[in-house]
């Protein structure tokens, strides 16, 4: 079908405005073809319905708009935690702020290093599960992204990974336009936790595709905040085999404009997966968690825990969906999208979706938006804690559901120690 | 040390009047009993008194230790030593109750200008209080009143007092959906507090709680005022012979 003037027009401004990476023989054929994915998508524009919520048009206009850079005294995420640090300023790669790679324990390589040599396995995984995602729904940022990549990293690892990797995303140009995609590979039985954070750039285009091979485990924890003006459309591709586990967790906090799309597919029996996000947003916020969860195979539990915390004009978007393939029974699936709106001006628009084939299935999903409630409020108060103090104490609590899906104690309280810090920084 | 005078009360939202000129001094070391038929105005008395939304004071005072209670906020009033233990205590999922706990006793603390108690003496001190009242480390953990029966919640509504140390206690119907036992826990817990620099409003409807928590002076409410004030004996009229002779009495 011919794509309408518009959106031609808009996919081939863009496009003009890029250059295609020169790269080895297999990445080259990869990228080709993600190209010609864009080209037949288009890029997302006003009128689409997966875009009915969120604007993609600062996503996709040739120039990325300027972000202003800002520090605080805050320190960094994870900063007091043992881990493999893998540095980006403004989407490249950069050596000497990180680790050594090649001592991490497991096979770590940036991605032009892969890109020029024929490592097989990330020739199978690159730019595959994004294609596979394509379907039912399009999403061509993420194509864009494995057309366009100039850097990122590839991991693979056979047994437990001693340490979690931590992808540092810096920003350093008010009009850096980054585009960094990841390959992951855990190996039958191996186990690893990524931890990303930082603002990364005026505009961030990030692409994650992971595969957990049988009774392999992997842990994401993300925290994305900072810089107020940044834009960011970042997409996970999991794929899951057998038994194996997948939980993904991230924390939001500012950022005029936020589009973190999942899509999961559970192609073993018995696989888990568990993807959840807290974000606090003020005034010109806006926050889209867009998730697609397709359960193929028996037994497979499922699980959507998103809470935004609005206030100020903030806006919140969900978008989730649970499919269920005919043959999935046993299909545990639970889907939960709650906002707490703290003034009249703030919204949340939620879409949340079943479509089930099968007929042994137990799927469950709601929604919510709400306000402080007044009693829980004027009790702490009649205890003696103040107004402010109390309110902080609610909103920690409405988000304790999502915040409990971070499995690892040590990094679920780090995160509990930043909510509570941005909200003691933000006056209601 | 409370003073209520001539507090006439409504409703915000509506036109609706509750307190009709509430008249009321606790003296310092004293127990003072309310008891009244449903819907008269008590827990609307306690609850102006703490500060609740909802509520418009349209004439008279109230003060505690000559300060002005109605113009401070709930957590200012609660921090001057006024206390009150909920008819209804309400439920805070995701809100550990020891966390609460810490956060209160701090605060009021920091708001008078007091160290802060360090989580080592706080958690030896709540231990034994808990223990006291009955309440096993495990409810301590949970989130507040989450999952409590309704006697554990007023059971924790002494903890928060005994916790708390406030000057002047309300406790409304604390009694209502206690077993025999508990209900002595917490007559334990609140006769453990008396002194002669406290002060208590107890509200009940039942002789019972009174036969363990020995007031001093006995006021009954009726229709938003207090009508009659007396001695223990007045309690157990009440019992005896509801309240139709007192308010005919009065009428
Ligand atoms: N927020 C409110 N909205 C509507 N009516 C109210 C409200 N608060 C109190 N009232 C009314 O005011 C009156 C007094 O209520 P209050 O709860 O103070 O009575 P009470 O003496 O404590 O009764 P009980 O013995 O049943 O606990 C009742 O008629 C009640 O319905
Ligand atoms: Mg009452």
């Amino acid at each position: 079908m011919a794509l309408p003037q518009a959106k031609l027009d808009a996919t081939e401004t863009r496009l003009a405005a890029m250059a295609l990476p020169s790269g080895g023989a297999w990445i080259t054929a990869a990228r080709d073809a993600a190209l010609a994915r864009v080209r037949e998508m288009g890029l997302p524009g006003r009128r689409d319905e997966y875009w009915k919520f969120t604007r993609p048009d600062t996503l996709v206009e040739p120039q990325a708009p300027k972000a202003a850079l800002f520090s605080h005294d805050e320190g960094m995420p994870f900063d007091d935690m043992d881990r493999v640090r893998v540095v980006f300023v403004d989407g490249v790669f950069d050596a000497a702020a990180s680790d050594d790679l090649t001592a991490a324990g497991i096979e770590i390589e940036r991605l032009e290093t892969a890109a020029a040599q024929d490592i097989h396995w990330a020739r199978d995984l690159y730019g595959v599960l994004e294609e596979k995602g394509q379907y039912p729904v399009m999403r061509p940022l993420a194509a864009l992204n494995t057309a366009y990549a100039t850097d990122g990293v590839v991991i693979r690892v056979t047994g437990k990974a001693e340490k979690p990797v931590s992808l540092i995303y810096r920003h350093a140009s008010e009009t850096s336009d980054a585009i960094l995609h990841h390959v992951i590979k855990l190996e039958e039985g191996a186990e690893l936790t990524v931890l990303e954070n930082g603002p990364a750039a005026a505009r961030f285009n990030k692409v994650m595709e992971v595969e957990v091979a049988d009774n392999a485990k992997f842990h994401h924890v993300r925290t994305q905040g900072r810089d107020h003006e940044r834009r960011a459309a970042t997409h996970i591709f999991a794929r899951l085999g057998t038994e194996s586990v997948f939980k993904s967790f991230t924390m939001t906090v500012n950022g005029v404009l936020t589009r973190n799309e999942c899509v999961i597919e559970l192609t073993g029996d018995d696989a888990v997966a568990h993807v959840a996000g807290a974000a606090l947003g003020d005034g010109d916020f806006h926050h889209d968690d867009t998730v697609f969860i397709t359960h193929d195979a028996v037994n497979c539990e499922s699980r959507q825990v998103f809470k935004k915390v609005l206030r100020n004009g903030a806006t919140g978007v969900f978008q989730g969906k649970i499919l269920v393939q005919p043959g999935a029974q046993k299909t545990d699936g639970y889907q939960i999208s709650q906002s707490l709106l703290l003034d009249d001006d703030s919204n949340f628009l939620a879409k949340p979706e079943l479509e089930i084939y099968a007929d042994d299935v137990a799927c469950s999903h709601g929604s919510t938006t709400g306000a402080i409630d007044e009693d829980m409020l004027f009790y702490l108060r009649a205890r003696g804690v103040p107004l402010k103090k109390a309110q902080d104490l609610l909103v920690l609590a409405f988000l304790a559901e999502a915040v409990e899906e971070i499995e690892d104690e040590p990094l679920r309280d780090h995160i509990t120690i930043r909510l509570q810090g941005w909200l003691e920084r933000h006056s209601h | 040390m409370l003073e209520i005078k001539n507090l006439h009360v409504q409703l915000e939202e509506e036109d609706k009047k509750i307190l009709k000129g509430v008249d009321l001094v606790v003296e310092p070391g004293k127990v003072h009993a309310i008891m009244g038929p449903n819907g008269s105005g008590k827990s609307t008395l306690s609850y102006v008194l703490s500060g609740r939304d909802g509520y418009e004071v349209t004439d008279g005072t109230a003060t505690l230790d000559g300060e002005d209670l109605l113009e401070m906020e709930p957590e200012e009033r609660a921090a001057a030593g006024l206390f009150l233990a909920f008819q209804y205590p309400v439920e805070i999922p995701g809100v550990g109750n020891m966390t609460f706990l810490r956060t209160a006793v701090n605060a009021q603390r920091k708001a008078r200008g007091q160290e802060e108690m360090s989580s080592t003496e706080f958690l030896k001190v709540i231990r034994e209080k808990a223990k006291e009242l009955k309440i096993d480390a495990e409810m301590l953990k949970r989130p507040v009143n989450v999952g409590f029966s309704g006697g554990e919640k007023k059971r924790n509504e002494i903890l928060q007092m005994a916790m708390l140390e406030p000057r002047m206690c309300i406790l409304d119907e604390t009694d209502s959906g206690l077993d025999v036992d508990a209900m002595k826990l917490v007559s334990d817990g609140v006769n453990a507090l008396r002194d002669a620099g406290r002060g208590f409003l107890v509200i009940t409807h039942y002789q019972r709680l009174l036969n363990h928590i020995k007031p001093d002076v006995v006021h009954i409410m009726s229709d938003g005022r207090i009508v009659k004030t007396g001695g223990p004996e007045l309690a157990l009229e009440v019992e005896e012979n509801g309240y139709a002779d007192i308010l005919g009495e009065v009428a």
